[in-house]
């Protein structure tokens, strides 16, 4: 028993001290941002392989979850004799739901995990440890770009993963099913506030990509420096992104469409 | 005349302690490096000779003791004036830890682009030049997964004098090399200290190579500094610990059997 | 350093077609594609109960929709609900002594402002106040009106 509550006490310690050393190294992280900011070719190299390459992808969910989303819909609206609200429906869930928070898992299992193997890597290699001997800080060289590149993605992602996704909802609603044009924009117009609806989903985003590039940039600066280290701190960074963005996503709907 | 004397030691190790979890690594070690010459330190695998060089670094902290290289406590000053300190030392790592993305002149070229504001075309010459020493000023163009392990050594080489720095740390230099880029990289060793007046770190357990260039030899095992002098002094003193590293006998003070309780209760406990 | 031109042109590309996407999202997809205050006129109507109606409700004449409702307050002297809605410059031709309902769409859906066309020569301008309203049917008041006259039959 009293070995069941050590073992308890020992794991809580060693989350919390992970935890700890996440918050130091998020601060390291603000502290390099000025240098980036100095020279932001270093972000330009960043952005192009976190977010340019995760381009596609998205471009492709996002249509295929805009169509799903119509097809599913109109079966669904065309009971109550609704289908002209099928814009609404389809645009009001891409933006202030799937369109954050599918593009965020989509880019933890994209850009997320690319970027904790590639620093894991550069740790085992000793990359990082010869940078810092070089009198190169490694947080602001490597990681610090690498945060405000998905910082700066992951919204620019989720916008596109919407504004794809609701011209998806058209091509079936509007092409296939024979939904009034003019319906699917006007009611959406009606409908969609973008106080509420647009801008709280782009904050959605913006903490996302927070909370994903930090985790991966974390998870691949702390890896142990091995082959096995590298591939179960990619593994991590990609559950613990998919648990943080789905936690993260109840709480800030809560808290921004609570009292409507 | 005192004066002179503490002047002439660039880094003076002082009492230090280092465990890593339970393990304790080193129990109380003094060393002297001296200016201009080359220091080898030496002992069998796993005795945290790769440890020691990242503590003068300044990259690992000692639980006691201290590390001081040119005049200042290396755990003591501050972040930065420990990022200026480093632009003057150069350390080579067993792996070589080239930046893998980026070709071998950017490799080269990087330490400067990081700390000075030369014209590229200075740069260029400047890297041209330490690949020149290394003898590898044709393989600029080439990604480092494209070079052999002694190459890359070279090139890490080339990247650790851009700065011209004060002193280099070796990191198992000999480590997998064939005979020939073993001796290419020996030669390497002594002549850039003495053409650049470095001060050469060489940690290595290869006997022969490393005696052959150090002007000054410590032996270290267990934790502690077993045995220190020129590599003569070395060769002709009487410590058995010395006579069984030197010249790598299986069995003596380091023991061939790792500890374990008898042989003959082990067999019939079962 | 080491990005070369192709990289940083893609990159802009990348951020370009963000923007794009963002611009998509305001203007066709949400209500800023509305109707714009600079556009429009503002009049005000007072209703003794406005029911469930919300800024940003419809307001439609002949079921066209011409504007929108920009603000809800309370007169505390004469205990009415003032609206205030702004309507398209583009219908600025409306006789003055129209007059003004809160109706609900369908069954259960929302309330919006359905406008009457009088027959006065003049027209509704900045500042106009619509004199005859009436007010949302509210369910409740509805059935007890229901009940009451029940009662007062029997």
């Amino acid at each position: 028993m009293l070995n069941y509550f050590q073992r308890l006490g020992a794991s809580t310690l060693s989350v919390l001290e992970r935890l700890g050393r996440a918050s130091i190294f998020f601060a390291n992280i603000l502290l390099s941002i000025p240098s980036v900011l100095i020279r932001p070719r270093l972000l330009f190299s960043q952005m192009y392989s976190v977010g340019v390459l995760s381009f596609s992808l998205i471009v492709i969910s996002g249509l295929f979850v805009g169509m799903v989303l119509a097809l599913q819909g109109f079966y669904t609206l065309s009971d109550f004799g609704a289908e002209g609200m099928l814009g609404v429906m389809v645009a009001a869930s891409l933006v202030r739901e799937l369109g954050p928070v599918v593009a965020a898992l989509l880019f933890a299992g994209r850009a997320g995990s690319a970027l904790t193997a590639e620093i894991g890597l550069m740790k085992a290699t000793e990359q990082l440890s010869g940078m810092e001997m070089m009198a190169v800080d490694p947080v602001a060289r490597i990681v610090a770009p690498r945060f405000l590149a998905g910082l700066i993605s992951m919204p620019i992602l989720a916008t596109i993963f919407s504004a794809v996704g609701i011209m998806g909802g058209y091509f079936i609603g509007v092409g296939l099913l024979g939904i009034d044009e003019g319906g699917y924009w006007s009611q959406m117009q009606a409908k969609i506030d973008f106080n509420i609806d647009i801008i709280n989903g782009l904050i959605k985003s913006v903490v996302f990509g927070w909370v994903v590039t930090w985790i991966a940039v974390f998870e691949g600066h702390d890896a142990i420096p091995t082959s096995d280290g590298v591939s179960r701190a990619t593994t991590r960074t990609v559950v613990h992104s998919a648990f943080a963005i789905l936690a993260l996503d109840f709480i800030l709907t809560a808290l921004m469409f609570g009292d409507i | 005349m005192n004066e002179l004397i503490e002047d002439s030691i660039l880094i003076k190790v002082r009492d230090v302690h280092f465990s890593r979890g339970s393990k304790l690594i080193f129990d109380g070690v003094d060393m002297d490096i001296q200016r201009g010459k080359v220091t080898a330190i030496m002992g069998p695998s796993g005795t945290g000779k790769t440890t020691l060089l990242k503590i003068i670094g300044g990259q690992l902290r000692p639980s006691q003791g201290s590390v001081e290289v040119d005049g200042s406590n290396i755990h003591a000053i501050r972040h930065k004036e420990l990022y200026q300190l480093r632009k003057k030392m150069g350390m080579l790592f067993q792996s070589g830890a080239l930046l893998t993305d980026i070709t071998v002149f950017d490799n080269v070229a990087f330490p400067l682009r990081e700390h000075t504001n030369l014209p590229e075309s200075m740069i260029r010459s400047l890297v041209l030049m330490k690949l020149q020493a290394v003898g590898l000023r044709g393989a600029f163009n080439l990604m480092p997964s494209e070079l052999s392990g002694g190459m890359a050594r070279r090139v890490a080489l080339a990247r650790a004098i851009s700065l011209d720095p004060m002193m280099i740390m070796y990191d198992e230099p000999f480590t997998g090399q064939d005979p020939i880029s073993m001796g290419v990289l020996v030669q390497l060793i002594r002549l850039l200290n003495d053409a650049l007046s470095l001060t050469s770190i060489v940690v290595s357990h290869d006997v022969r190579e490393t005696c052959a260039i150090a002007d000054f030899v410590y032996l270290v095992s267990d934790g502690k500094v077993v045995g220190s002098g020129t590599p003569e002094e070395l060769a002709e003193s009487d410590s058995e610990w010395a006579q069984q590293f030197l010249l790598g006998m299986p069995d003596g003070p380091v023991p061939f059997h790792y500890s374990a309780k008898p042989y003959v209760q082990d067999l019939i406990e079962h | 350093m080491y990005v070369s031109r192709s990289i940083e042109i893609i990159v802009g590309l990348f951020v370009a077609i963000g923007f794009l996407a963002m611009f998509f999202l305001t203007m066709q997809v949400s209500n800023l594609s509305g109707f714009n205050k600079e556009t429009g006129y503002d009049i005000k109507a007072g209703f003794e109960n406005i029911g469930s109606l919300k800024v940003m409700a419809p307001v439609s004449i002949a079921g066209v929709k011409i504007g929108r409702v920009t603000g809800i307050d309370f007169d505390s002297e004469s205990f009415e609900a003032i609206v205030t809605m702004s309507i398209d410059s583009k219908f600025n031709e409306l006789p003055s002594d129209s007059s003004a309902s809160i109706l609900t769409a369908g069954l259960l859906g929302e309330q919006y402002i359905g406008l009457e066309a009088g027959g006065e020569e003049e027209f509704l301008v900045e500042g106009s106040k619509l004199e005859l309203t009436q007010s949302a049917l509210v369910l409740e008041q509805i059935i007890g009106q229901f009940l009451f006259s029940k009662d007062g039959a029997d």
